[in-house]
């Protein structure tokens, strides 16, 4: 199967006060069509970078970056975006919310089908009969909810997260990943998942990537071989264990400290 | 019941404050020309009526074409201090430096560039004095942007002219209202300095500087009482457009 994104020898710097910051080198990525690919590294590796540049919002210093076939140059309607904080515009009640890129995508598209669309969404999350409300009235987790309405709502090919679901606590985490696996089974999408949480890459990720340390660069491709349907239960397996266990000594490697250093101190 | 009570308080507290005025003038003995009481204020207003429905016509217009010339320079000073880094390094010192001027020495100034344009030199006052609240504001309001929000438009190829549209106007707009409620306070200042201290001119400044000459001094408390009157309907004017335009960022109560 062809490739979605493709990511190529990508490095990049930052240019600071101190000099050249390198935070990309030499970075490859592919996913194929369809599939979900989570990506975990340690804090400040350049994750973020990372899908700045998926989003055509950036150019890498070299290498490159595909989508379906075409070098990106700049940003391109077919992406969504999600991030950590909910961007809500307050102003506007839930449903316009997410009918927001569509105002952008298809200004031509009758204001009725949109809304349709979007209520369509919002009840496919759970949050159907809060359509006129004010974000502000809404749960962080429903706020978050709606995000992902509004990355989606245009049909992107590509959804990029930047750790969407870090600022909410255990439970409602756990729920909002059970909502992406119901949103991908009705609208098939290519995801780039960052995230820090190990569980949450191999619940919801095909693939997971990780990152070395900063400048980052692809330390290690484990495909997720998830035991069963994609159940919160399954997380609790030995399989799961395994791949676990696996991606924390990744981790470990990629923050450049010891891999028995844990067992000694 | 409670809507009553609501209103029963602010009133009670004027009605006291009126009294205690009143019993001030009175228990000194104090002439009407050293300090006039609530008492002599009525008569002054029905003998000079004409005059002060004209004054203050001539006030508010002023004030208000002053605040809307202020309203569009200040916004345009802060979109662009907003959106590039080096007109906001240009601009910034300058504008903090003009409006470290205290405005009153202006007014010769004013005066004399812009000689008998009386209703020029009021309005740009106002808008002199008014402008700066609201170009630093919105210039705040708009370079503190998250990026996030500039990105989920940006990231689907929208224009900056849509995201500033979409986006950044109306989430600025809470901090625009902060700044234009000072700034109405304070083109209201700014007129009334010009209209006492030019001669021969118009307003209700004009009406309490006519009061001084005449030694009239219930005509100076009543223009007094008719500017607090004029202020409180400008600010409250500002209020009700903020509750129009930017009511969401009042948040429900609990």
């Amino acid at each position: 199967m062809a490739n979605l994104i493709e990511i190529k020898g990508v490095t990049h710097a930052y240019r600071t006060a101190a000099g050249p910051l390198p935070v990309l080198e030499n970075l490859d990525i592919a996913v194929p069509e369809g599939e979900f690919c989570a990506v975990v590294g340690p804090s400040g590796c350049g994750k973020s970078t990372l899908t700045r540049l998926v989003a055509g919002l950036m150019r890498p210093d070299r290498g490159e970056v595909w989508l379906h076939g075409e070098l990106v140059r700049s940003p391109r309607k077919t992406v969504g975006m999600a991030f950590q904080n909910p961007v809500m515009l307050e102003w506007r009640t839930v449903l316009q919310n997410v009918i927001l890129p569509l105002e952008i995508v298809a200004p031509t598209m009758p204001r009725a089908e949109k809304e349709a669309r979007a209520s369509a969404l919002l009840a496919l999350v759970g949050l159907a009969g809060f359509e006129h409300k004010r974000p502000s009235e809404l749960s962080g987790g429903m706020r978050q909810r709606a995000s992902l309405c509004r990355a989606i709502v245009h049909r992107p090919d590509v959804l990029i997260m930047d750790e969407p679901f870090g600022a909410l606590d255990a439970f409602t985490r756990e729920d909002l990943w059970q909502t992406m696996h119901a949103l991908r089974a009705k609208e098939p999408f290519t995801a780039v998942l960052i995230t820090h949480d190990l569980r949450e890459a191999v619940y919801l990720g095909d693939q997971v990537i990780v990152l070395s340390g900063r400048p980052a660069t692809t330390q290690h491709i484990m495909r997720v071989n998830y035991p069963g349907p994609r159940l919160l239960d399954g997380l609790y397996t030995p399989e799961c264990s395994e791949m676990l266990h696996v991606l924390r000594d990744q981790i470990r490697i990629a923050q450049g400290r010891d891999t028995t250093e844990e067992a000694t101190t | 019941m409670s809507a009553l009570r609501a209103a029963a308080v602010p009133l009670a507290a004027i009605v006291a404050f009126l009294g205690l005025w009143e019993f001030i003038v009175w228990a000194n003995d104090w002439p009407n020309y050293k300090m006039a009481s609530p008492s002599d204020l009525p008569p002054a207003f029905w003998k000079f009526r004409w005059f002060f429905v004209e004054m203050s016509w001539q006030t508010l217009w002023r004030t208000v074409a002053g605040l809307g010339i202020a309203v569009v320079a200040g916004t345009l000073l802060g979109m662009a201090m907003g959106f590039s880094r080096i007109a906001r390094d240009a601009l910034y010192p300058l504008l903090v430096g003009f409006n470290a001027i205290p405005k009153a020495t202006l007014v010769p100034v004013i005066a004399l560039i812009f000689i008998g344009q009386h209703d020029f030199n009021t309005v740009l006052m106002a808008f002199l004095i008014s402008f700066f609240p609201i170009a630093v504001s919105v210039g705040i309001g708009l370079s503190t942007l998250e990026p996030e929000y500039r990105d989920i438009l940006r990231s689907l190829g929208a224009s900056r002219v849509t995201i500033f549209w979409k986006i950044a106007l109306p989430k600025t707009l809470p901090e625009f209202f902060g700044a234009l409620k000072v700034s109405v306070t304070l083109a209201f200042i700014g007129t009334n300095l010009v209209e006492i201290v030019s001669p021969h001119g118009r307003g209700l400044g004009a009406l309490f500087k006519s009061g001084e000459t005449n030694g009239d001094y219930p005509l100076m408390f009543a223009v007094l009482i008719a500017l607090a009157a004029l202020g409180i309907v400008l600010y409250y004017a500002v209020v009700v457009l903020e509750r129009i335009f930017a009511g969401w960022a009042e948040r429900p109560a609990q």
